[in-house]
């Protein structure tokens, strides 16, 4: 207890002389706040965008480019992950195009992703969802590779009959926590998609899309805001996710992995 | 009526060369209703894959299983199984892993509960209804295998060396534990063992295999009445002359 408490203030301290030595480069030493901004220019910024409103709009417009490339993601992801991973003959069908389309970077999709569906909301999340959908793909693919065959056995003596059933109530329950964990990466990877996604110009809201526009006007303070909005922003969706997960959906689990 | 019938079963298991494998040979067997009899033989002499025949996880190169009239083509709660792993699914509490199979069958919730807290309280563990699997020692663990299985009232419970994993002291307590199980359900037991203590134990006869290729070399009755005591001298000399087969057999190879 009183070590963590020593890490904490250890912490704390870092961080007070990490903004010091950047207040004293900033003001001193670059003296231009376009190339460097100080901490109380970023602070005025924050401040300034908060009280306006426009931050709360750009979260929440961006929340929902997210939020449609994750489900989506998750909505297709886990699917063709079940299929490709219980089913030989889906495996030896689908792998080929997966391992094509894999490697293409998904902001090289974003010129197909205006075409088919315009300067839109569907488009960003267009772009997260080709990010995100392969980690959650090749998770669930991988947990119902892995399914224990005694538990397979244990659910064809006790009763299940079609694959479907092994599926629902034994495979999918065992390669919740791979999913889980695959999920996870995949909220990573389609939050670094983010800022891409809304750069060409689907909404005049949106962090990402404020990062570019206050660029283009310059207001280096306002940009490195929204810098540190970003990296908040993806912190906190991955605590609540992982609280999420840990305290609902794997409670059982903890108990059998090494910690 | 649920006995069960093995006739003129063999396995081959496919080798890499192209050859087989003979696991087991002509294996002619006949379980009577509510008997308990344990299978035992030298290691890999294909006690565990005759079980897992019977159980409908594999399929016979060739002859035939019949369980209660029926032949078997597939695995069917009417023949539940407890293997010798830790098979709970570690997903689900215990009341629910015991329910499992009623919910397959299309039970409802209510009826679940009350059938799975019978064979809860049947092994002794209603105190760990809402525990989860990881929260039993291994013999806890057993037991609700053994509830899960019988919660589904099958004809036959077949039983994959369940107590293999466990010291010998909770061995032993189990042992008699499935003995009054037994005599509870009156379920026809076939139990597969590498123990001839357990064997001699447990069962109205004990079925001993020859390696491999397995097949029956001898049938040993055990008349006594339960419990019996594994201190006497009958029990001493019924342990000794399987031994000895089970020995001879795999210097005869």
């Amino acid at each position: 207890m009183k070590r963590q408490k020593q890490k904490q203030l250890l912490g704390i301290a870092a961080l007070i002389i990490a903004a010091a030595i950047w207040q004293f480069v900033a003001e001193y030493v670059v003296g231009r706040s376009f190339i460097l901004p100080s901490v109380t220019d970023v602070a005025v910024a924050f401040v300034n965008l908060l009280a306006s409103g426009t931050l709360l709009i750009d979260i929440g417009v961006s929340f929902k480019h997210f939020g449609i490339g994750i489900l989506a993601a998750i909505f297709l992801g886990v699917p063709v992950g079940i299929l490709m991973g219980w089913f030989r003959v889906a495996d030896s069908l689908l792998d080929p195009i997966i391992e094509i389309l894999r490697p293409i970077p998904p902001l090289a999709w974003i010129p197909f992703a205006i075409i088919w569906f315009g300067l839109t909301a569907a488009a960003a999340g267009f772009v997260i969802f080709v990010g995100a959908f392969f980690p959650i793909l090749t998770a669930t693919y991988t947990a119902f590779r892995s399914v224990p065959k005694i538990y397979v056995e244990a659910g064809k003596v006790l009763g299940c009959d079609t694959s479907f059933e092994l599926i629902r109530h034994v495979a999918l329950p065992s390669a919740i926590p791979s999913i889980a964990s695959g999920i996870r990466i995949s909220m990573g990877v389609g939050w670094m998609c983010l800022v891409a996604a809304e750069m060409f110009g689907v909404s005049r809201n949106g962090l990402g899309y404020q990062l570019w526009h206050n660029y283009y006007l310059h207001q280096m303070p306002e940009v490195v805001v929204y810098m540190l909005i970003l990296g908040f922003a993806g912190l906190i969706i991955d605590h609540i996710f992982r609280h999420y997960v840990d305290q609902r959906l794997l409670r059982w689990h903890e108990g059998e992995v090494a910690s | 009526m649920s006995g069960v019938i093995v006739e003129n079963l063999s396995k081959a298991f496919p080798k890499e060369d192209g050859d087989v494998i003979w696991a087991l040979k002509d294996i002619n067997l006949e379980i009577r209703d509510e008997e308990f009899v344990c299978l035992v033989g030298p290691s890999g002499c294909g006690k565990t894959t005759l079980l897992r025949i019977i159980a409908g996880l594999e399929s016979p190169t060739t002859g035939r299983v019949i369980v209660d009239g029926n032949v078997v083509t597939g695995p069917d709660p009417r023949r539940g199984m407890v293997f010798q792993e830790y098979s709970l699914f570690p997903w689900q509490k215990v009341i629910d892993n015991i329910a499992f199979g009623l919910e397959m069958r299309g039970v409802g919730k209510e009826e679940r509960r009350r059938i799975g807290e019978r064979y809860l309280e049947m092994v002794g563990l209603s105190q760990f209804r809402d525990a989860y699997p990881y929260e039993l020692s291994g013999g806890m663990r057993q037991r609700v295998a053994i509830a899960r299985a019988l919660a589904n009232d099958p004809d036959v419970l077949l039983m994959d060396e369940p107590f293999g994993a466990l010291d010998a002291q909770t061995r032993n307590r189990m042992q008699g534990e499935l003995l009054s199980i037994w005599e509870q359900t009156k379920k026809t037991i076939l139990f597969v063992t590498h123990s001839v203590d357990e064997a001699v134990y447990l069962s109205d006869r004990i079925v001993v295999l020859t390696p491999r290729p397995g097949s029956v070399r001898e049938i040993v009755e055990i008349p006594w009445p339960r419990p019996r005591d594994r201190t006497s001298i009958e029990f001493a000399d019924v342990r000794r002359k399987v031994l000895r087969m089970i020995e001879d057999t795999e210097n005869s190879r």
